[in-house]
């Protein structure tokens, strides 16, 4: 793996939207990038399995957008800007996607971020005290 | 001739337009964040500059995976805001300057930046956002507006260095232009946040500090700063701040720091606001 590959990926609950994860999660984001247009969200809403059958994406894929698994989606290849479209088609926000990835509820993540946000330290590499490394 | 007569950096966070949409901008939550931007708003009208370059990044919005230019610049007439998933803003269309914009083009390729040039750009909140904070909510944009989007999603996004350089042949590009026309240019995105993977909600704030000073004090530091610094330090998507040196490429090098602004949380980001002037 080159250097500067092994540095990003050392930096903990983060996944840098790469060459690797944009060839994987190319026709999930994809569907996401769907969701812009009104009478798309209106087929998905209608029936999801059969409106996703029209983008050949993993059955991971698949899952986890049909389970809303919001990290599960970033960890196989899509990205937050276009995951984001699903949230917005679920008329949910950034926040609550974010809460969910992080595992937290919703105002647990509202107050952290009252709260001044996470803390950098300990968050800078996996080898970082209380990663899992 | 025209001239670059100053520039602004802002962070463009989505929530700032839907509390600006929703009327919530007086509420506990918000007012501190617009209060700090009354300041810039009375610079931006006493300002009143002829045409704003505005540095943002798309979000998957006009641009996909499908194509994904580095550096585009918008040499239509206007440009509609975008549909992000809610229905477009009901915000003014964007007018363009098409003359400036394709003579920067022009200027600019010669100049070895090879630019994307785009027609149909239909513009998002990182463009819109902006535009609200240093302008309000007028029935009008107060100037034509020429949007310049940078890849800042797929990585790799260009460089610090590279996005300084640019600033630089902007300012060259705008000084060969024949109509005397006073120019403002927007840097915007950041400051610190992530919004992905389990450290969503990062914030630095001593590195966000630093990257305010060092816009006057040391802009070598920042030009030379890497990417992983950005990731590792200021969050995933703190990364956009590099637009802000296309901005800062664009002044001259003894700018100075007229106004300053630093707030925590807009949403999921750090809140930052500086300006410059030559």
């Amino acid at each position: 793996m080159k250097t500067d590959k092994i540095e990003f990926e050392d930096i903990p609950g983060t996944y840098l939207f790469n060459a690797d994860r944009s060839k994987a999660g190319y026709h999930l984001n994809m569907f996401c990038m769907s969701l812009l247009k009104h009478d798309n969200r209106e087929a998905f809403r209608a029936d999801e399995a059969a409106y996703l059958d029209r983008f050949p994406m993993t059955e991971e894929q698949r899952r986890t957008v049909l389970e809303r698994d919001w990290l599960g989606m970033i960890k196989t290849g899509g990205n937050i800007y276009y995951t984001a479209k699903l949230g917005a088609t679920d008329g949910k926000s950034f926040q609550y996607i974010a809460g969910k990835m992080a595992g937290v509820s919703e105002k647990e993540y509202a107050d952290m971020m009252l709260a001044g946000g996470r803390s950098i330290e300990n968050n800078r590499s996996k080898s970082d005290p209380g990663q899992n490394g | 001739m025209a001239k670059i007569i100053g520039g602004v950096a802002t962070s463009h966070v989505p929530a700032i337009g839907a509390a600006i949409d929703l009327g919530k901008t007086g509420e506990d939550y918000w007012k501190p964040l617009f209060d700090g931007y009354i300041p810039s708003k009375k610079w931006m009208a006493d300002t009143k500059p002829d045409v704003v370059i505005l540095v943002y990044n798309d979000h998957a919005t006009a641009f996909s995976l499908e194509l994904i230019p580095t550096f585009a610049i918008g040499v239509a007439d206007e440009f509609p805001p975008a549909d992000e998933g809610w229905g477009p803003r009901e915000v003014p269309v964007v007018k363009g300057h098409s003359d400036l914009a394709w003579h920067l083009a022009e200027s600019l390729i010669l100049d070895e930046f090879d630019m994307t040039m785009v027609n149909n750009m239909p513009v998002d909140h990182g463009l819109t956002v902006p535009l609200n904070l240093m302008c309000g909510q007028p029935e009008e944009w107060p100037c034509p507006v020429i949007p310049l989007a940078v890849n800042v999603v797929q990585y790799p996004p260009p460089t610090g260095k590279r996005c300084f350089d640019l600033g630089r042949a902007i300012r060259r590009a705008v000084e060969s232009f024949d109509q005397d026309l006073n120019i403002v240019v927007f840097g915007t995105g950041g400051m610190s946040h992530q919004l992905h993977g389990e450290r969503a909600g990062l914030i630095n704030k001593d590195f966000d500090t630093r990257f305010l000073d060092d816009l006057t004090a040391d802009p070598e530091r920042l030009i030379a700063l890497p990417h992983i610094e950005y990731v590792r330090e200021a969050g995933s998507e703190g990364i956009e701040m590099v637009m802000w040196l296309i901005m800062r490429g664009a002044l001259s090098d003894d700018a100075k720091e007229v106004y300053r602004f630093y707030h925590v949380p807009g949403s999921n980001t750090a809140v930052g606001n500086i300006i410059l002037e030559n």
